[in-house]
């Protein structure tokens, strides 16, 4: 995307145009200009992002408090599930191997729900990326939110833009080391509070504050606070846009996804160029000569986390975040010119308003289409079968060695291994049929056997599963089949709620 | 060939390597400098190994590591966790008796399970991985027992084995009949033998004779029927399950050569809660008798 996107803005004026090499120099900040002695690798150049006001700072702020407030707190929540289970909404419980979210509970061998919701989050990213590009970068990725929250303790301690520069530039002070100290310091604790939040996933969040508290916590929940205090401080504190650079695959996949439709941060080079100062624009314009908006300002270039020039066109850079209109929309607002200057756009549209016509939206198109078709169809197939899965379960392995015994007077007799899944948060009992041989005799081992040889009672603890071995003799007088099918049927004698599963009955040569 | 001037390429407008294959340029993207030091730190990483871990090979040991970590010490460290965590289940496994185990089903469960590793490790090169038997070993899951197959016997046969030197062990074989029968008399006797169970006869086989020499050299042992005796072991020859298979030929063979297949004594080898779960294991297959 990045070769096609730039080429057209590029098009446009070939002969001033700084070729790819400003474009990629500009994604990879700090890329000194090729000279003759060209360096295998890039210093780093730190980026100062100036505070910005307007819409998108606004809905970054409210994704940031809405995705961190959740992050920080849903271990609190409390879901009363009965004395058999943990109260806590949401909890990976690693010890019992249960997953429990509000109403919903996983077990292991339902992994599959996990692909499914991995399935809906890769197309709905998708689909984001159709309509309006890196919304995923821009406002939800945890590295965008993390950063952010990190830059804005950073202009409160050190200042903004220019103040902090200027701090940095000259001679350092104890006041300049004391307020780097207090960021840092800052800095750390959230980072060790990302990482407490983290650890109250995974076991009761009350309980655990108070284990940690108290140092009685095991090791693992302290070492793996420390791993992410360490990454968050790392990453939003010290990496950060380098991460979005070099680190982060998406910005690659994104490109290979996206299309000419799809609606990103863009600017309006038909309404900016040729750039002139303000005075300039004016006498040009009085001139009826043509001037553009941009007065090269570059606040856009300013408030960017990233460091990207946005009027390059569209880069690997930009993680399309949308302060840059907010910073271009303050200008405009000033020079009393339309705001908008950068927008959410397309480049056809750009080249469609340069040739005088007017421009296309199609958020509604093929792939858009195919896309919410994919998240309906996953998204109801999930929702199905999660509100219609049994809470019993019954799965049955057949001996595989031997696969029939032959008795002493040469009847048949199988051997299986059934194991019975309750799922419900209470004591229940089941009742096990074995049907579809005519005359058979039916025993549980380790079971007291019944009247009826083909029926048996077997309780199954709360939340637990139990496995039950059970041998088949057939005692028929015609000779048996290879193989012949049969019914392990689960009935839960209160509820009448019933489970099933078939199998195989063999005999010689159904092997 | 690599072309010494760095060559801008005219396109992208980015400098290249100077490297050129055919008129393909490299293009050089500059890697970040903090991905050289990354690569440092893992350097510095592996020398941390080395001090920390036991690394270099010497003559005739290695150097230890200064925490004297070890893998053979933490394998042990995880299977004595392990023993602890099973301690209290296998106290009860060896403190009760078969017979108990069978009738608490919290046992029953752990003793099964312990069963299913321990006769995998020790009976299953034999007896096949489900108890299945092979030609000379006994098919577990059927109902026909040599030695018995109650608890009591099954417990008898796992620690003591057949014919296995252990001073409890079942003895009795089939003794060799070279010599001491005629051909004509083995051929007759082993036709006589396929008949006792319903299986057809040669054409021209002599059962008349057959049956006399059976009477005066088997029945000591198979009884008068051919019904079989579980205190020598013998088979019972007049139901449908043959150890070394149904064939004449076979048979001809076990009443020329005799027969004596041998089961290890078991006890002393593996601990007591071993053998019982092994023998509550071999009981649940479904051939166990009440």
């Amino acid at each position: 995307m990045n070769t096609q996107a730039a080429s057209t803005t590029l098009d446009r004026a070939a002969s001033d145009a700084p070729g790819l090499a400003h474009l990629v120099a500009a994604a990879e900040v700090g890329a000194p200009e090729p000279d003759d002695e060209i360096p295998l690798y890039a210093p780093r150049r730190k980026i100062y992002p100036q505070s910005t006001h307007g819409l998108f700072r606004r809905i970054k702020w409210a994704v940031l408090i809405v995705t961190l407030g959740i992050y920080y707190l849903l271990p609190f929540v409390r879901w009363d599930r009965g004395p058999n289970a943990p109260s806590q909404a949401v909890l990976i419980d690693f010890p019992s191997r249960r997953f429990y979210f509000f109403f919903i509970e996983i077990w292991p061998q339902e992994v599959y729900y996990l692909t499914g919701l991995l399935i809906l989050a890769a197309i709905g990213l998708f689909l984001m990326n159709a309509i309006a590009g890196r919304v995923w970068c821009g406002y939800l990725c945890p590295q965008t939110v993390w950063t952010d929250l990190f830059f804005a303790v950073e202009r409160l301690v050190e200042g903004d833009r220019r103040e902090h520069m200027q701090r940095d530039a000259r001679k350092w002070t104890v006041q300049t080391w004391a307020r780097k100290g207090l960021k840092h310091f800052i800095w750390l604790m959230i980072a060790w509070w990302t990482g407490g939040a983290w650890v109250l996933y995974f076991a009761d969040a009350p309980t655990l504050v108070r284990d940690l508290a108290t140092g009685q916590a095991s090791i693992v929940a302290y070492a793996w606070i420390g791993i992410l205090t360490f990454t968050t401080y790392a990453l939003a504190g010290h990496m950060r846009e380098q991460v979005c650079l070099y680190m982060c695959p998406w910005p690659r996949i994104q490109a290979a996804l996206t299309d000419e439709y799809a609606l990103n941060v863009t600017y309006r080079y038909d309404r900016g160029e040729p750039r002139c100062s303000v005075k300039k624009a004016e006498q040009l314009r009085a001139h009826g000569e043509p001037a553009g908006d941009c007065v090269d300002c570059l606040q856009c270039v300013h408030v960017c986390p990233t460091g990207v020039d946005i009027r390059q066109g569209a880069s690997l850079g930009c993680i399309q975040c949308g302060l840059c209109i907010d910073a271009c929309d303050n200008i405009m607002a000033k020079l009393g010119r339309p705001t908008r200057l950068i927008a959410y756009d397309t480049d056809i549209n750009v080249k469609l308003r340069i040739e005088g016509k007017p421009s296309i939206y199609r958020l509604v198109r093929m792939r858009t289409i195919l896309y919410a078709a994919i998240i309906a169809l996953a998204g109801s197939v999930m929702i199905y079968t999660l509100a219609t899965r049994g809470s019993e379960g019954i799965s049955v392995i057949h001996d595989r060695n031997p696969m029939y015994v032959q008795l002493k007077d040469g009847t048949l007799r199988n051997g299986y291994t059934i194991r019975i899944v309750n799922k419900q948060l209470k004591y229940r009992d089941f009742l096990i049929n074995v049907d579809g041989l005519p005359s058979t005799l039916v025993e549980f081992v380790g079971l007291p056997p019944r009247a009826d040889g083909s029926q048996q009672l077997v309780s199954v603890g709360p939340d637990q599963t139990k496995e039950v071995r059970v041998v088949v003799t057939d005692y028929s007088t015609t000779p048996p089949a290879p193989s012949a099918s049969i019914l392990f049927r689960l009935t839960d004698i209160n509820s009448g709620d019933v489970a099933e599963m078939r199998d195989h009955f063999f005999g010689p040569g159904g092997e | 060939m690599a072309d010494e001037t760095k060559h801008i390429d005219a396109i992208t407008g980015t400098a290249t390597t100077g490297h050129e294959w055919d008129g393909l340029r490299e293009l050089n993207t500059p890697l970040p400098r903090w991905w050289l030091w990354l690569f440092y730190v893992t350097i510095i990483w592996a020398v941390g190994y080395w001090v920390v871990y036991p690394a270099w090979p010497l003559i005739t040991s290695s150097t230890q590591g200064v925490i004297g970590w070890h893998s053979r010490a933490a394998v042990e460290t995880d299977i004595a966790d392990l023993k602890a965590t099973r301690g209290p289940m296998v106290g009860k496994l060896a403190a009760a008796s078969v017979a108990e185990i069978i009738a608490d089903p919290q046992l029953l469960d752990f003793a099964r399970a312990q069963g299913r590793v321990a006769f995998a490790d020790n009976c299953a090169p034999c007896h096949g991985a489900g108890g299945g038997g092979a030609k000379g070993y006994p098919n577990l899951n059927d109902d026909d027992w040599l030695w018995g197959g109650k608890l009591a016997d099954i417990e008898n046969t796992v620690r003591h084995g057949a014919r296995s030197g252990d001073d409890k062990a079942h003895q009795g074989n089939m003794p060799p009949f070279a010599g001491v029968l005629k051909p004509n008399e083995i051929s007759a006797v082993a036709d006589f033998a396929r008949s006792l169970s319903g299986l057809p006869a040669e054409q021209g086989a002599d059962l008349a004779l057959g049956k006399k020499v059976f009477a005066e050299n088997c029945a000591a042992c198979h009884g008068p029927e051919g019904k079989g005796n579980r205190e020598l072991g013998a088979p019972n020859l007049t139901d449908k399950i043959w150890l070394y298979g149904p064939s004449k030929e076979t048979i001809m063979q076990g009443i020329l050569n005799g027969r004596g297949g041998v089961m290890p004594a078991w006890q002393g080898r593996i601990d007591e809660s071993t053998i019982k779960a092994l023998v509550v294991y071999v009981w649940t297959f479904g051939g166990g008798e009440k």
